[in-house]
């Protein structure tokens, strides 16, 4: 059989092709992925001629998940639709909740400001013009009480984007669940809790890596006891792609990350199989619509092979890699922002493609600000249109078994491995970001990038092709700078009416346990409840942990 | 030979987006000039504290948070207060075009918004520092 194609696949470049291209060239010299894979003219069952399907595609839900994780994957039920939101304070967050929920969303992402990522309360000189801007100001447990109030959290599942202070957040959902009467064990959600990626792209560290991985890892035990069903960690490709990785490098860096957080885990005595099902992912889904199907394919199976050749995992469950996507915001246009609705429904749909579990779309005007209420429901539509409408939702995986999607799968692969192993020579992901060679290469790929835009390598539609006059965007999301105020002036009130020797004491616990080996998470729940801030229980770790500094 | 024009990149506040900091840091130093990047959250003391100490011409901002209002015309005031007010300070990140009146009022010379490229940079530079 593949003589014969071998046989006539030569016959026709010789004949029809060669008379084609010697009349009209084609487009350009050579064509590759942004990963710079080699692209040809046509992919034939000769690039697969290696494959093995039962080995390397298997069947949906089953090793080495190829196909998809679940075994009826969006015939059983979509991927969740679940939007990054938060901005100002609490209560106008918790109206933008409400809204995505009455409009079909599925599921809560909550975005913090800076403050909270970095562990500041908003009256810190830090936080100065900061206080609600790229999320929801959180302080105490108060307003984590206010951010969720009536939404019933045994019924809905909330990821939050929380790194350095991941432990401090789900305490206070934690807390409010339990305000709630929903017992911590029916709690179904994410925390990132990927601190290694943001030493690597992201920026919100506060300690040095090693006290961060102590965190994490006291974090994955909390869990495993406390909160079975949450997702401990989300590791993330998404901001190292969206500060200029390739897709090979995305895929190679979060795997690598992923193994150094289970390294971690196995060192603090913790079980491969127990934390490794309570591990998700999440990556970007940038343009390149075949190379981004065939990513998150290559990611399933890479991972899976990892977990069963290198950690001896014994539950088929611990090889499945789940993740979240969201759409490329570095590829939004601040030019012509109607032409984001189109970018975002291709890499929607190739994210479904490539079988995530929930997802997230950009809105139209994010080149701008955070979203309008209007511009983040069309985003919500262009899922539901794809869900409801495209049919790609009706068939499992059903770009498999395309000659350039199996075979761009296997390189990407390949060259992900290839990645791993280097990192591997270098002591593991934490050392490779320790000695700046993962930071490089991503800024290496983003300065390519930019110019290959310059040079029109690269067209952008609206940017360096079909440009035209307009008007900049002007109806968009503005953040009152009175929120800071506000906060300042509810976190005042709140440190004024509650309990200061309880706080005291808690924080005085929590210091013990950062001393010693004790975990640092049950005396965080307790500093939580009884208010303690976000800035003095992080302030409380930094007196025992210490800084990172970026050198 | 003449002297090189030397910039400061910087990134004030709490964001931690700096790929255009990084990418446009690069992109000067292609072009010849000899460019001080600060690294992410910098205060605008830390900021007007390095360009002086560095002697640089012009310093450029960038932001991606949306603390721009607030972050940006402090690094000026300090820098006037600091006798160094002929140091130009340019921005750029994701900044509401409704925004750049008062950036420039406050004495902010340029704001670039996403989709400028670097050879833009590069030229507004070589025309305002001679």
């Amino acid at each position: 059989m593949s003589d014969r194609i071998r046989e006539e696949l030569e016959r026709w470049e010789k004949t029809t092709l060669n008379r084609a291209v010697s009349k009209s060239p084609e487009r350009q010299p050579s064509f590759q992925t942004t990963s710079h894979i080699a692209l040809k003219n046509l992919a034939t069952p000769l690039d697969v001629e290696d494959a093995d399907y039962c080995r390397d595609l298997g069947f949906p839900g089953k090793f080495p998940f190829t196909r998809g994780v679940q075994p009826t994957m969006y015939r059983g039920r979509f991927w969740t639709m679940r939007q990054y939101a938060g901005f100002a304070t609490a209560e106008e967050t918790n109206h933008r909740y409400k809204y995505l929920l009455n409009q079909g969303q599925t599921g809560l992402s909550v975005a913090f400001d800076l403050p909270t990522q970095i562990g500041y309360d908003s009256d810190h000189p830090l936080s100065d013009g900061e206080v609600g801007k790229v999320g929801v100001a959180i302080d105490t447990l108060q307003d984590m009480e206010i951010l969720f109030d009536g939404i019933p959290l045994d019924k809905v599942s909330t990821s939050m984007t929380i790194n350095s202070t991941a432990a401090i957040l789900m305490a206070m959902y934690i807390a409010v669940a339990e305000k709630q009467g929903v017992k911590s064990d029916l709690l179904q959600g994410t925390i990132q809790n990927d601190v290694l990626k943001e030493y690597a792209a992201r920026g919100t560290y506060i300690f040095p890596p090693h006290e961060s991985m102590r965190i994490v890892t006291n974090i994955f035990a909390f869990c495993k006891d406390r909160v079975p069903r949450w997702n401990s960690i989300s590791v993330s490709g998404y901001h190292m792609r969206e500060a200029g990785c390739t897709a090979v490098q995305e895929v190679a860096f979060t795997l690598a990350d992923g193994i150094a957080y289970l390294e971690a885990a196995i060192q603090a005595g913790l079980d491969v199989d127990t934390v490794a099902s309570r591990i998700a992912f999440f990556f970007c889904c940038h343009n390149n619509f075949i190379e981004e199907v065939a990513k998150f394919r290559a990611a399933r199976r890479l991972w899976a092979t990892i977990m069963k050749e290198r950690f001896k995992a014994k539950k088929e469950e611990s090889c499945m890699l789940r993740f979240h996507t969201q759409t490329a915001g570095c590829s939004l246009t601040a030019q012509q922002p109607d032409n984001n609705v189109v970018r975002v429904a291709f890499q929607a749909m190739a994210a479904v493609l490539g079988g995530t579990q929930s997802l997230h779309t950009n809105s139209r005007d994010e080149a701008y600000a955070l979203p309008t209420e209007d511009s983040v429901r069309l985003a919500l539509r262009t899922q539901q249109i794809i869900a409801y409408e495209s049919g790609v939702a009706d068939m499992i995986d059903p770009l498999g078994g395309s000659y350039v999607v199996e075979a761009l799968t296997n390189e990407i692969e390949g060259k992900a491995i290839e990645y791993i192993k280097k990192i591997e020579a270098m002591g593991g992901a934490v050392q490779a970001i320790a000695s700046g060679y993962i930071q490089k290469e991503i800024a290496e790929s983003a300065y390519q990038y930019q110019k290959e835009i310059e040079a029109k390598k690269r067209i952008v539609v609206g940017i360096n092709r079909f440009q035209m006059e307009e008007k900049p965007l002007t109806d968009i999301l503005r953040i009152r700078p009175e929120v800071e105020e506000y906060q300042k002036e509810k976190l005042s009130k709140i440190k004024k009416e509650r309990n200061n020797v309880k706080v005291k004491e808690t924080l005085a616990l929590l210091k013990k346990a950062a001393r010693g080996k004790d975990n640092v998470v049950p005396p965080i729940l307790e500093a939580v409840k009884a208010y303690a801030s976000l800035g003095e229980i992080s302030d409380t770790l930094r007196e025992v942990f210490g800084e990172y500094r970026q050198s | 030979m003449a002297r090189k024009i030397r910039v400061l990149i910087a990134k004030p506040g709490l964001d931690g987006h700096d790929r255009g900091a990084k990418v446009i840091a690069r992109a000067l130093r292609d072009a010849g000039m000899e460019v001080i990047y600060t690294g992410i959250r910098q205060t605008p003391e830390q900021i007007a504290g390095a360009a002086i100490q560095e002697g640089v011409d012009i310093v450029g901002l960038s932001s991606l948070s949306g603390a721009h209002n607030r972050l940006f015309p402090k690094v000026v005031q300090l820098l006037r207060e600091r006798g160094a007010a002929d140091i130009l300070v340019f921005g750029g990140g994701i900044i509401p075009v409704n925004d750049i009146p008062a950036l420039k009022e406050s004495g902010v010379r340029e704001i670039f918004l996403p989709g400028a490229s670097t050879e833009d940079i590069i030229q507004y530079i070589r025309d305002n520092i001679k």
